[in-house]
C-alpha cells in the first residue's frame, strides 16, 4: 500500500489547499444572511478591524502552510526508498540553515505582531464621548440590557441605533458568561464582581444573532441574544415605547384581565409566583427573571430559544425546564385556562 | 517483600517473575511502562467513546440523543480523560519503558516510587469515572454524577452555590490525586536522567526523546503545584466555605483562571513534547540519516518549556485584561511559534536527502509533522488578541487544539507504539493493518476537525449541547460527525492489529536498524536490561563505529546482576491516598467523612513507614 | 568495572536521593509561591471582618520566628553530630530541633485559636481564608518535619543512625531548612509588610 498511497498523498494535500481557498472565497462571497453568527461578515467598525487583521494573519498562515507542506511533500516523494538506493549522506546540521529558518519565521511574526498591537488598542473597549451607554448583565440563562441614560430595561434583545457608537458595560449576576454578537463585536466575558467593556458602532440595519460564549451551566447553549439595529428615528420610537407606562388593560378584554389577575395573584409553595421574580412596571418588582413590562414587543422569548407567539409562550409556561434544562424558573402548576389567560396578558404588554 | 538477588549461574540469566501478584508488586520500569500503556489506552478508548456520543449529538441541530445534563458531563469527562488519563499516561508509558534503556541504566532512580505513581494514576482514574454510576450514593436524580464543569472548571460555576452536587468534588479530588502521581514521577525521572546515565552518555549525547521527556518533567514539577493550590482553594470553598472564589466576599473569579492557566499552558507542552521526542527518534531511523540540527532541536525544546511559562493569559483574551497585558501575552505567544517552527524545519531537513522507508511508524511521524503545522498555524491566529476575540470559545479553538493534540500528540504516540512495539513485546504490529489504521485515522481526524475551523468562524461556540438550525452550521457538523465515526473505525483497526499479531514473533534486537541504546538489547529486553552497562562514545551509538562498548551485549551477563524484587507498599500507599480522597468526597456527612479520611491517612502513613524501612536495594 | 560498582555508578557522584529531594524542594517553591501570591493579591480586599492591622501579634510571631531559626541551628548541629558518629549529641540535637518545632506549632495553635476568638475564622473573609490556608500549609509542613525528626530520633536510639546514615539526616535537614526559609518569607510578607487596606472598594 505504501507507494500507491504516497502517490495519492500529493493529490490529497493540494486538494486541501484548493478546498481551503475555495471555501474561504465561497464563504466571503456568500452573504452573511446564510451565516447569521458569522465572524467573517462584519457589520461594525470593530468587527471590520478584527476581520481585516484576521485576513492579514490568515494569508501569512496560508503562505507558510503552502511552503512548508509543499516542501514536506516534495521531500517525501523525492527521497522515498527505491530499490538500489544508496545510503544517504549522514548530515548532522548546518548553522546557516538554522539561522535562516529562525529569522524568516521571526520576520513573519513581526509582520503579524505590528498590526495586531495596533488593532488591540483600536478595539480595546474605550468608547468615544457621546456613545450610547448600555449595561449588559448576564444571568443563567438570559441577558439583561439596561440603558441608564434612557431609563430602559429589557431582556435578550438589544436595540441600537445605526451609526452611533455604543459603549457596553458588561457584568454578571451569577457565573461567568460571555457576550457575543459576532457580526457586530468580538466577545467579552461577563463576570460577577467585575466590569468589562466593549465599544463598537453598528453600520447596517438589521437583526443580528448572538449567544453566550462561556460555558455557564446546563442551558449555556440556550442563552441566545438578538441585536436589532434600526435607524435613529426608529430607535427613538422604540425607546419611547419602552419607557411609556403600559396601557391599562381594556375592560372588554376578559382574557387579558384574567391573565393580569393570575399574574398578580398566583401563589404557590416555595415562593413560586410571577411577581416574586419578574418586574412589570406598576404591577410587580421582582428582579430574578427578565423584566416583562414590554415583553409583548419582543420577537422571541426564553433568551431567543422560542418565538414570541401564543403556542410558544404556553409551552414555556407549562414546563420551562423542558425548554431550557436547569431553568431557574420553576414549573408552576397552572391550568390550561390560566395559561391561556397569562399568554393573552403577556402578549398585551407591548 | 524486598530485596531478591536473583542468583546467577553460568547457563541462565535472571528472569522476571510471573503471576498477577508479581505485576501488582512490580518495581520493574518495563512492566510499569506496560501497565501505564494498557491502562492509558483503555482510558483513551473511553474518552473516544465520550467524543463519539458528543459528535452523534451534534450531528444535526436541535438533536435529542442526550440531554443537556448528560452532554455537559460528556464534554467535561472527554477533556479530563484525554488530558489526564490518556495522553499523559501514554507518554508516561514511554518514559517508563524507554528512558532507562536509552540512557544505559538498569531502571529508574526510585523503582518503588515509580510503581507508586502508576497505582495512584489507576486509582484516581477509577475514582473519577466511578462518578458515572455514583448518583444513587449521593441521592441524585440520575445514575451519573460525573463532573460537569468543563475540563477547565471555571469558578464560580464550580462553586457549591452553582454546582451543588458531588460532580465537581469528584473532579477536584480526582485531579488532586492524579497530581501526586505526576509529581512523584517527575522527581523520579529528573533524578534518573541526571544521575543514572551510563558512562559517556553526556547530556548532549542523549536521544531527543529522553531530552524532551526531561524538559517535560521539569514542566510537571513546576506547573502541578500551581493547579494543586488552585484546586485546594476550590475544595476549601466547597467543603469549608472559604472565600477564595467568593465574589460577595471580595474574591475574584479570575484568580482561578490565572492559577489554572499558569498550570494549563505548561500542561499543553507537557502533552506535546514527549510526542515531539518520539518523532525525533522515528524520523531519523526511517530516513537512514541522523536528526538534522540535534542541538537546535534540543535547545528549541528547552526554550519552548521555558517560554511556555510566559504565555498563560492568552487563554484569557476575552476577559478584558487591558491592551498592555494583551500585547505582552500576544508577543510571548507569537514568540513561541519560532522554536516550534524550527523543530518542524529540522524534521523536514532530516528527511531531505535521506532514504525514506514508509513503515507505519514513519507514516505516523510524518502525519504528526503535517498535522502539527496546521494546528500550529491556527495557534498563531489565536495569538492575535483582536482576532482571538472572535475565535476564542468557538469551534475554531476546538479545531486548533485537536490538530495539535490528536494530529500531533496522538499520532506521535502511535508512531511510538509502532516503533517500539517489537522492543516491548517481542513482536511487531502488522504493517498492512498498520497502514490501514494510519490512513483511516488521518482521514477521520481531518474530516472531524477541519470543518470545525469553519463552524467556529461562522459562529458556533464551544460546549453547547445543541445549536440552532438556522445558523448555517448543519453541514459542517454532519461532516465532523462522519469523521468521528471513521476515526472510531480506525481505532478498532488498531485494536484488531494488536489482537491479530499477538502470536507473531520478533527475534531481532534492532529490527529497524536504529541508532540508540534501547536497540542494543534483546526484544523484549532481559529483566536486567543490560548484561554489561555500556560505555557510550557517540550520540548515535549503534550507527557509529566504536559508538558504544561493548559493541554487542552478551546474551549472558558475565557477573551476577542484582535485580530488586517487588514491593506491595507502593500500591498500598496508593490505596491509602484513595481512601483519603473518598473521605473528602463524603464531606456532607461529617463523621463518616472524618473516619474514612483518618483511616486512609493511617493506611498511607503506615505504608510509607513500611516502605521506608523495608530492605530494598536498587 | 565490576557489576557491583557499576550498579552504584552515578553520573554526578551525588546520591540520587539528594538530587530527588532538591527537585521536590523546587516544586514546593511553586506550591508556596502560589499561596503567597494569592495572599498578596487578596491583601486589603476583604469587605468585612478583622484584617492584618487588627489582629496580627508581631511580638509573639517574632518569638516564634526566632524559635524556628534556632531549630535550624539545632538541625545543623544534629547533622554534624551524626556525621562524626557522636550519638549523644546527635540525639540531643535532633530532640531539640523537634522540640523547638513543636514549640512553633504550639504557638501557632495558640495564635489560631486566639484569632478565632477575636472573630477571624477560616471562612470569615479573604484575609481569614488566605492567611489560614497559607500558614496552615506551612504548619502542616512543620508538623511533618517534626514527625520525621522524631522518627530519626527513634532510629538513633535503636542504634540505626550511624555516620553511614548521615544522608538521611542531611535530607531531613534540607527539608527543615526549607520550611524555615518559607516561614521567613511568610513572616516578612504577612506580618512585617502590611499594606494599607484599599479604601472605598
Amino acid at each position: 500500500m505504501g507507494r500507491a498511497s504516497i502517490r495519492y498523498a500529493p493529490a490529497a494535500r493540494w486538494a486541501t489547499v484548493v478546498a481551503l481557498g475555495a471555501a474561504v472565497a465561497v464563504l466571503t462571497a456568500c452573504s452573511g444572511d446564510s451565516y447569521p453568527q458569522s465572524t467573517l461578515h462584519p457589520l461594525s467598525d470593530q468587527t471590520s478591524a478584527i476581520d481585516a487583521l484576521y485576513r492579514h494573519v490568515f494569508w501569512w498562515a496560508v503562505l507558510v502552510f503552502v511552503v512548508v507542506q509543499t516542501t514536506l511533500l516534495v521531500t517525501l516523494i523525492r527521497f522515498r526508498n527505491r530499490p538500489g538506493a544508496a545510503e544517504p549522506r549522514q548530515i548532522h546540521g548546518s548553522t546557516l540553515v538554522e539561522i535562516t529558518w529562525t529569522l524568516a519565521p521571526a520576520a513573519i511574526i513581526i509582520a503579524i505582531a505590528i498590526p495586531t498591537i495596533r488593532t488591540i488598542f483600536e478595539v480595546s473597549g474605550a468608547a468615544p464621548a457621546g456613545a450610547l451607554q448600555v449595561d449588559v448583565i448576564g444571568h443563567q440563562w438570559w441577558w439583561e440590557f439596561r440603558y441608564p441614560e434612557l431609563g430602559v430595561v429589557t431582556a435578550n434583545e438589544l436595540h441600537l441605533p445605526q451609526g452611533r457608537p455604543v459603549a457596553l458595560k458588561i457584568s454578571s449576576a451569577d457565573v461567568i458568561h460571555s457576550f457575543w454578537a459576532p457580526r457586530l463585536s468580538g466577545k467579552r466575558d461577563a463576570m460577577p464582581g467585575r466590569i468589562t467593556r466593549l465599544a463598537f458602532t453598528p453600520d447596517s440595519l438589521g437583526t443580528y444573532l448572538g449567544q453566550c460564549a462561556e460555558y455557564c451551566g446546563d442551558s449555556h447553549a440556550n442563552m441566545r441574544l438578538r441585536v436589532m439595529v434600526s435607524s435613529p428615528a426608529d430607535f427613538q420610537a422604540w425607546v419611547t415605547a419602552q419607557t411609556a407606562a403600559p396601557a391599562p388593560s381594556d375592560s372588554t378584554q376578559t382574557l387579558v384581565l384574567a391573565g393580569e389577575d393570575a399574574f398578580e395573584k398566583i401563589r404557590q409553595p416555595g415562593n413560586h409566583s410571577c411577581i416574586a421574580c419578574h418586574t412589570i412596571a406598576g404591577v410587580s418588582g421582582g428582579v430574578i427573571g427578565p423584566n416583562l413590562t414590554h415583553v409583548g414587543s419582543r420577537t422571541t422569548i426564553a433568551a431567543g430559544v422560542l418565538p414570541n407567539d401564543s403556542a410558544a409562550i404556553a409551552r414555556w409556561l407549562h414546563d420551562p425546564s423542558a425548554v431550557k434544562p436547569g431553568s431557574l424558573m420553576p414549573t408552576i402548576d397552572l391550568t390550561d385556562q390560566e395559561i391561556a389567560a397569562l399568554v393573552a396578558y403577556l402578549q398585551s404588554k407591548k | 517483600m524486598g530485596t531478591t538477588t536473583i542468583p546467577h549461574t553460568e547457563t541462565t540469566a535472571p528472569v522476571a517473575p510471573t503471576g498477577v501478584w508479581s505485576w501488582i508488586t512490580t518495581t520493574d520500569h518495563k512492566r510499569i511502562g506496560v501497565l501505564y500503556g494498557v491502562t492509558a489506552f483503555i482510558f483513551f478508548l473511553l474518552g473516544g467513546f465520550e467524543a463519539l456520543i458528543i459528535r452523534l449529538q451534534l450531528g444535526s441541530p436541535n438533536n435529542t440523543l442526550v440531554s443537556a445534563e448528560v452532554y455537559n458531563q460528556l464534554f467535561t469527562m472527554h477533556g479530563t480523560t484525554m488530558v489526564f488519563l490518556a495522553i499523559m499516561p501514554l507518554s508516561a508509558a514511554f518514559f517508563n519503558f524507554i528512558i532507562p534503556l536509552q540512557i544505559g541504566a538498569r531502571d529508574v532512580a526510585f523503582p518503588r516510587l515509580n510503581a507508586f505513581s502508576y497505582w495512584v494514576f489507576l486509582l484516581a482514574g477509577l475514582f473519577i469515572n466511578f462518578s458515572f454510576v455514583a448518583g444513587p450514593l449521593f441521592g441524585a436524580n440520575g445514575l451519573s454524577v460525573a463532573p460537569n464543569g468543563g475540563w477547565f472548571g471555571y469558578a464560580n460555576l464550580t462553586s457549591v452555590q452553582y454546582s451543588p452536587g458531588p460532580n465537581i468534588d469528584f473532579w477536584v479530588l480526582g485531579l488532586q490525586i492524579l497530581g501526586i502521581a505526576s509529581l512523584a514521577a517527575g522527581f523520579n525521572f529528573i533524578t534518573t536522567i541526571i544521575n543514572l546515565r551510563a558512562p559517556g552518555m553526556k547530556l548532549m549525547r542523549m536521544p531527543v526523546f529522553t531530552w524532551m521527556s526531561f524538559v517535560t518533567q521539569f514542566l510537571i514539577i513546576t506547573a502541578f503545584p500551581v493547579i494543586t493550590i488552585g484546586l485546594v482553594f476550590l475544595l476549601f470553598d466547597r467543603v469549608f466555605g472559604t472565600t477564595f472564589y467568593n465574589v460577595a466576599a471580595g474574591g475574584d473569579v479570575l484568580l482561578w483562571q490565572h492559577l489554572f492557566w499558569l498550570f494549563g499552558h505548561p500542561e499543553v507542552y507537557i502533552l506535546i513534547l514527549p510526542a515531539m521526542g518520539i518523532v525525533s527518534e522515528v524520523l531519523p531511523t526511517f530516513s537512514h540519516k541522523p536528526l538534522f540540527g540535534y542541538a537546535v532541536v534540543v535547545y528549541s525544546g528547552v526554550l519552548i518549556g521555558v517560554v511556555g511559562w510566559g504565555v498563560w493569559a492568552h487563554h484569557m483574551f476575552a476577559t478584558g485584561l487591558g491592551p498592555i497585558a494583551d500585547s505582552v501575552f500576544s508577543a510571548s505567544t507569537m514568540l513561541i511559534a519560532v522554536p516550534t517552527g524550527v523543530k518542524i524545519f529540522n524534521w523536514i531537513a532530516t528527511m531531505w536527502g535521506g532514504r525514506l522507508e514508509f513503515k507505519t511508524a514513519m507514516l505516523f511521524a510524518v502525519g504528526f509533522v503535517s498535522m502539527f503545522i496546521i494546528g500550529g498555524l491556527s495557534g498563531v491566529m489565536h495569538a492575535s488578541p483582536p482576532a482571538d476575540l472572535q475565535q476564542t470559545d468557538t469551534y475554531f479553538v476546538v479545531a486548533h487544539f485537536h490538530y495539535v493534540l490528536f494530529g500531533g500528540a496522538i499520532l506521535g504516540l502511535f508512531a511510538g507504539m509502532y516503533y517500539w512495539w517489537p522492543k516491548v513485546f517481542g513482536r511487531r504490529l502488522r504493517e498492512g493493518l498498520g497502514k490501514t489504521h494510519f490512513w483511516l485515522l488521518l482521514i477521520g481526524m481531518n474530516l472531524t476537525f477541519f470543518p470545525m475551523h469553519f463552524s467556529g468562524l461562522l459562529g458556533m461556540p464551544r460546549r453547547i449541547y445543541t445549536y440552532g438550525a438556522d445558523l448555517g452550521l448543519n453541514t459542517f457538523n454532519l461532516i465532523s460527525t462522519i469523521g468521528a465515526v471513521v476515526t472510531a473505525v480506525a481505532l478498532l483497526v488498531f485494536v484488531y492489529n494488536i489482537w491479530a499479531s499477538r502470536h507473531d514473533r520478533e527475534t531481532e534486537a534492532n529490527p529497524w536498524n536504529a541508532a540508540t541504546l534501547e536497540w542494543s538489547v534483546s526484544s523484549p529486553p532481559p529483566v536486567y536490561n543490560f548484561a554489561v552497562i555500556p560505555t557510550v562514545q557517540s550520540r548515535l551509538p549503534l550507527w557509529v563505529a566504536d559508538g558504544v562498548t561493548p559493541a554487542t551485549q552478551p546474551s549472558v551477563p558475565p557477573a551476577p546482576i542484582h535485580v530488586p524484587g517487588g514491593s506491595h507498599w507502593p500500591p498500598l500507599t496508593a490505596v491509602g491516598i484513595l481512601i483519603m480522597g473518598v473521605g473528602a468526597l463524603l464531606h456532607h456527612a461529617f463523621l463518616p467523612s472524618l473516619i474514612t479520611a483518618l483511616f486512609g491517612l493511617a493506611v498511607t502513613v503506615v505504608s510509607i513507614y513500611r516502605w521506608a524501612f523495608e530492605p530494598f536495594e536498587v | 568495572m565490576s557489576q557491583a560498582a557499576a550498579a552504584h555508578y552515578t553520573s554526578t557522584g551525588l546520591d540520587s536521593r539528594k538530587i530527588a529531594f532538591w527537585t521536590f524542594i523546587g516544586s514546593e517553591c511553586l506550591l508556596f509561591g502560589s499561596l503567597i501570591a494569592t495572599y498578596l493579591v487578596y491583601e486589603g480586599r476583604s469587605v468585612s471582618g478583622p484584617t492584618t492591622h487588627d489582629i496580627l501579634n508581631i511580638p509573639l510571631t517574632s518569638f516564634s520566628t526566632f524559635d524556628l531559626l534556632m531549630s535550624s541551628l539545632a538541625m545543623v548541629l544534629a547533622l554534624a553530630a551524626v556525621q562524626r558518629g557522636d550519638r549523644v549529641k546527635a540525639r540531643v540535637a535532633l530532640g531539640v530541633t523537634a522540640l523547638l518545632g513543636s514549640v512553633f506549632l504550639g504557638l501557632q495553635a495558640y495564635e489560631f485559636t486566639h484569632f478565632v476568638r477575636e472573630g477571624l475564622g477560616f471562612t470569615t473573609n479573604l484575609f481569614g481564608s488566605t492567611f489560614f490556608t497559607l500558614t496552615g500549609f506551612h504548619g502542616a509542613h512543620v508538623f511533618v518535619g517534626v514527625v520525621w525528626l522524631t522518627t530519626l530520633l527513634v532510629r538513633s536510639f535503636q542504634g540505626k543512625l550511624g555516620p553511614e546514615k548521615a544522608l538521611n539526616v542531611e535530607i531531613a535537614g534540607l527539608y527543615w531548612h526549607f520550611v524555615d526559609v518559607v516561614w521567613i518569607v511568610i513572616f516578612t510578607v504577612v506580618y512585617l509588610i502590611q499594606t494599607t487596606p484599599i479604601a472605598g472598594t
